[in-house]
């Protein structure tokens, strides 16, 4: 019982932190500067994901060749900048990190 | 601007690379959830209830240590807060749709939904965005959304009937990450937004071993500041 209230009220909370600025738009005065800082939303929190994965690939920072997950990810980020196909992108990411992986 | 039609199977289409990195989080989180005491129907119910997977990894780990309930909730909030940075995000581009639209999609807005959709939104190749043109894309963000929920549903059923079958060496969860790679790049194409690119990325490494993803949220903060920091100085 005492388990499914625990679900029902993360549940709860969770919709209410994804609703709320959508449903407070243009209700609420939404001060400019935060208006203009939305655009760097998606840029700093992708990166924030993506950083932790490639840096610390088991949970400490590994700078050294020998991270195939660093490497697989930098080629990917070029491929990512020259074609702009996300579908070749994860090819030549998952194909260089099995290859890597498998040496 | 695309019929609903269109829009929804753009999104479906565009959302399944993420998906195969989603599959094995699916499985481990059913296999997670029976190890940590929890019997089959709440572990699916909280896929669908909760549907966050670091929150719903976080509350099977503090369910099966015994924590009480009120800072298993707390924890849960505290690990999706960055979902508000998302609402504010997607916010302006779904202001004109009914509200049952508005409640929703706050329902599927997950990481990987809002990933491709606000990239959809904004399409950072042209520079014409605005929410004047939003037209059906609230279509394809639902599209993307059912298709991440659907997956998400049968990966957990899959991991709590037959247990984490994909093997760890296959890598999979690594086409998340790809993926990610793939949408940021496109962002970056002047100097405060790869300020905040690499503000955001040098701060989650560093704070990583913080608690609930705090580190997450406080990455994604500072590269906010850097942008507007560095838009501001021009």
């Amino acid at each position: 019982m005492t388990l499914w209230l625990t679900i029902i009220a993360a549940g709860l909370i969770t919709f209410a932190i994804r609703l709320s600025f959508i449903l407070l738009w243009g209700r609420v005065d939404i001060p400019l500067w935060l208006q203009r800082s939305l655009r760097f939303v998606p840029p700093a929190v992708l990166t924030a994901i993506i950083f932790p994965e490639l840096f610390l690939p088991s949970g400490s920072l590994n700078l050294s060749l020998g991270n195939a997950r660093l490497i697989a990810g930098i080629l990917a980020g070029l491929v990512a900048w020259r074609t702009r196909n996300i579908i070749l992108t994860i090819l030549v990411g998952m194909g260089v990190l099995l290859l890597l992986q498998s040496i | 601007m695309f019929a609903p039609r269109t829009e929804f199977l753009y999104g479906v289409r565009d959302e399944l690379p993420i998906l195969v990195g989603v599959i094995p989080f699916g499985l481990i989180y059913g296999v997670l959830a029976l190890s940590s005491g929890i019997a089959p129907t709440p572990a699916q119910a909280m896929s669908s209830i909760v549907f966050a997977g670091s929150a719903q990894f976080t509350t099977t780990q503090l369910v099966g240590h015994g924590t009480p309930a009120l800072v298993i909730v707390l924890t849960a909030a505290i690990v999706n807060l960055r979902h508000a940075l998302y609402s504010a995000s997607v916010a302006p581009y779904l202001q004109e749709l009914k509200p049952a639209w508005k409640w929703l999609l706050a329902y599927l807005l997950t990481d990987e939904a809002y990933a491709v959709s606000i990239s959809h939104y904004r399409n950072p190749d042209n520079s014409l965005p605005g929410p004047e043109v939003a037209g059906n894309k609230h279509w394809y963000f639902l599209g993307a959304g059912l298709a991440l929920w659907s997956t998400w549903q049968l990966s957990t059923a899959a991991g709590l009937f037959i247990g984490a079958q994909v093997p760890a060496s296959w890598s999979l969860d690594f086409t998340l990450a790809l993926t990610f790679i793939a949408l940021v790049v496109p962002y970056l194409r002047d100097r405060p937004s790869l300020a905040a690119a690499l503000a955001a990325g040098v701060t989650a490494v560093l704070t990583y071993g913080l608690p609930f993803k705090l580190g997450l949220v406080l990455a994604a903060l500072v590269g906010i500041l850097a942008g507007v920091w560095l838009e501001g100085s021009k």
